[in-house]
C-alpha cells in the first residue's frame, strides 16, 4: 500500500508553521549559545575548537584574497617612489640634520642610564623579541574590531601578546591556532588598555568603543590630561610593556577626552607581533597553588632500633608522670598540721618532691 | 501537434544555497583589509537580505536552518559573541513570516520601509546585547556605518523576490 493511499493521505502540514517552529528552535539555540559563550576576564573569548577551525580555514582564502590589494599597494608605491625621488630624497636629508643631534643625545642619555641602573641595582625591563606579521583578513562593524594575521602557535604567538606597527600599539593577540591568530584592536568595544599621560604620568584606562578614537576613562587628577598629550602604555597589570606610544589625547564631541591612535597613521597591514610575557605567565601557577610547607622535607620512617628507643623514651616519661601523681596523691591524703610552725629557714624548709624530668625523646635520625 | 513548453523548476539550491553561499564570499571579500585614503571597505551584513527576502518568497524549513548557519559564519568569522547573528537574523526572518500575509503584494516603498525596520530592529537587538556583555555601548557612528551599506543592500533583496516569488497561493 502506497503511502499516499494510507490514513495520512489527507494529512497536510503547512509550511509557515514547521518554518514558523524551524525559526523559533533556532532562536532558542541562538541564545543558549550566547549564554554559553562567555568572555574569560583577560578578554580573551572562548576560544574554542570551532573558532580555531574557522580561522584556519578562512585565513589562507582571506591572504589569497589580500594578496592582489597588496600588489597594487607595491606597485603604487614603487610609482610613487619614481616620481617623488628628488622631492622625497630632499625631505630625507632635512629629517637626517634634524635628527643626529638628537641620535647623540640619545647615546648620551643611554650611556648615563645604563649607570644609574647599575648603581641603584634596577631590574629593568629584558629585551622582548618580536615577529612580523600580515593581515590578511579583518572585521570593522560597531560590535567587533579585530584583525587575522598569518602567524600563530607554532611560530611562539600566545594568547595576550601585543600587537603594534610601525607607529604604534595597534592590539593584542586573544585567540591563537597553530598558523593563524586573531588580535583585537584597541578600538574593540571589548579592549580595555592600562595607559598613562606622558607629561603627568597620570594613569587612566582606554576603552575601545568600535569608533576609530577609543576613550579614554577613569583618569587620575584633575588638569592631568590635555589636548596634544602623548599617550603610552603604562604596563600596570603586567599584560603590556611599559611605554608603547599609542596616541595623542583630544576632546571628543561629546566632550569625554579620546585618543588618535598613532597606529591609524598608516594602513595596519604589517605588524610586529611583542612575544612579550607578563608576570602572569613567568611563574609556574602549580609553585603558586602549592600547600605553604609543601617544599620542606619529611623525616623518613624510623627504624628498627630508633622505635625500640623511641618506645622505651616514652615508657620511661608514663612511669615518672604516675610516679609524680601517686607522690601527690599521698601528700593529699597526709593529715594537716594543727597549729602553725614558725617560719624556718629557707635551708630547712621543706622541699618539694624532686621532679622526674622526662628524658627528651631521641631525635628521630639521631638514636642509633 | 503543440510544442512542449519549458518548465522552469526553481528549487532550494537556487534559491537558498547559491545565495548563502554568495553571502559567505561576499562577507569574506568585504573582509580583505584594503584601505585607500584612508577609507576601508564597508562591511554590511550580507545574510539580511537573505533574512527578509527567503520568507516572503515561500516558507521552508531549510530556510531558517541555513540562515542560523550563516549567523554562526559572521559570527565565528568576524570574532564576535557566539549566537549574535543567528538570533537578529532568525528574528528578523520570524517577523517577516508572520507579516508575510500583510507584506504580500506590497512594492517599493513599503516593502523597502519593512526592510528598513527589520534591519533596524535586528541591529538594536545586537547593541543591546554586545552593551550588555561588554558593559560598554558601542559607538553611535560606528552602527551606523554599518547599517546604512546593509539597508543600500535592498535591490538585492528585491531581485530575489522578482526573481523567485512565483506568487503560488498554497504557500499564502
Amino acid at each position: 500500500m502506497a503511502f499516499r493511499d494510507g490514513p495520512f493521505e489527507n494529512l497536510k502540514v503547512p509550511l509557515a508553521w514547521t518554518a514558523a517552529v524551524v525559526a523559533v528552535v533556532g532562536m532558542i539555540g541562538a541564545g543558549l549559545l550566547l549564554l554559553s559563550d562567555r568572555t574569560a576576564p583577560d578578554g580573551a573569548a572562548g576560544y574554542n575548537a570551532v573558532r580555531g577551525a574557522t580561522e584556519t580555514v578562512t585565513g589562507p582564502v582571506s591572504g589569497v584574497l589580500a594578496a592582489p590589494v597588496r600588489w597594487i599597494g607595491a606597485v603604487t608605491d614603487y610609482v610613487g617612489g619614481y616620481f617623488f625621488a628628488v622631492s622625497e630624497n630632499r625631505r630625507l636629508k632635512a629629517e637626517l640634520a634634524e635628527l643626529q643631534p638628537w641620535r647623540d643625545q640619545a647615546i648620551a642619555l643611554k650611556n648615563i642610564n645604563g649607570r644609574y641602573e647599575a648603581m641603584l641595582g634596577l631590574r629593568t625591563e629584558p629585551a622582548v623579541p618580536m615577529l612580523t606579521a600580515r593581515a590578511i583578513s579583518e572585521s570593522r562593524g560597531p560590535f567587533k574590531n579585530a584583525k587575522l594575521i598569518d602567524v600563530g602557535g607554532a611560530k611562539g604567538v600566545r594568547i595576550g601578546n601585543p600587537v603594534i606597527n610601525e607607529h604604534g600599539l595597534v592590539g593584542r593577540v586573544t585567540g591563537v591556532t597553530g598558523g593563524v591568530s586573531r588580535m583585537v584592536l584597541l578600538t574593540d568595544v571589548a579592549s580595555r588598555t592600562p595607559v598613562l599621560v606622558d607629561r603627568t604620568d597620570a594613569r587612566a584606562l582606554l576603552t575601545g568603543d568600535g569608533s576609530g578614537n577609543p576613550r579614554l576613562e577613569f583618569v587620575r587628577g584633575a588638569g592631568s590630561v590635555q589636548a596634544g598629550d602623548r599617550i603610552l602604555s603604562s604596563g600596570d597589570g603586567g599584560g603590556l610593556p611599559r611605554g608603547i606610544p599609542i596616541g595623542i589625547a583630544a576632546k571628543g564631541i561629546d566632550g569625554s577626552w579620546r585618543v588618535k591612535l598613532f597606529s591609524d597613521r598608516g594602513a595596519i597591514d604589517y605588524v610586529r607581533v611583542l612575544l612579550f610575557q607578563d608576570f602572569g605567565q613567568l611563574i609556574d601557577p602549580n609553585v603558586l597553588n602549592a600547600p605553604p610547607l609543601a617544599g620542606l622535607t619529611t623525616a623518613p620512617p624510623p627504624s628498627e632500633a630508633q622505635a625500640g628507643a623511641i618506645g622505651d623514651a616514652a615508657a620511661r616519661r608514663q612511669a615518672a608522670a604516675e610516679a609524680q601523681a601517686a607522690r601527690a596523691r599521698s601528700a593529699a591524703a597526709a593529715p594537716a598540721p594543727t597549729r602553725p610552725t614558725p617560719a624556718r629557714s629557707a635551708e630547712t624548709a621543706p622541699q618539694p618532691p624532686p621532679q622526674t624530668s622526662p628524658e627528651p625523646a631521641p631525635a628521630p635520625g639521631g638514636v642509633t | 501537434m503543440r510544442r512542449p513548453v519549458a518548465v522552469r523548476v526553481v528549487g532550494p539550491l537556487q534559491w537558498i544555497i547559491y545565495p548563502a553561499l554568495a553571502a559567505v564570499a561576499a562577507t569574506i571579500v568585504f573582509a580583505t583589509p584594503v584601505e585607500l585614503f584612508g577609507l576601508t571597505l564597508p562591511e554590511p551584513v550580507f545574510p539580511m537580505v537573505l533574512a527578509f527576502a527567503w520568507p516572503l518568497i515561500r516558507p521552508s524549513m531549510t530556510a531558517p536552518a541555513v540562515l542560523f548557519v550563516l549567523g554562526l559564519f559572521l559570527d565565528l568569522f568576524w570574532g564576535g559573541p557566539l549566537g549574535l547573528w543567528p538570533l537578529c537574523l532568525m528574528a528578523v526572518y520570524a517577523v517577516i513570516l508572520l507579516s508575510r500575509n500583510l507584506l504580500a503584494g506590497h512594492e517599493g516603498l513599503i516593502r523597502f520601509a519593512w526592510y528598513a525596520a527589520c534591519t533596524l530592529g535586528a541591529f538594536l537587538t545586537a547593541y543591546v546585547i554586545v552593551a550588555i556583555r561588554a558593559a560598554n555601548p558601542p559607538s553611535i557612528l560606528s552602527l551606523i556605518g554599518q547599517v546604512t551599506p546593509t539597508l543600500i543592500l535592498y535591490p538585492i533583496a528585491d531581485w530575489m523576490l522578482e526573481r523567485f516569488d512565483d506568487g503560488d497561493t498554497r504557500f499564502r
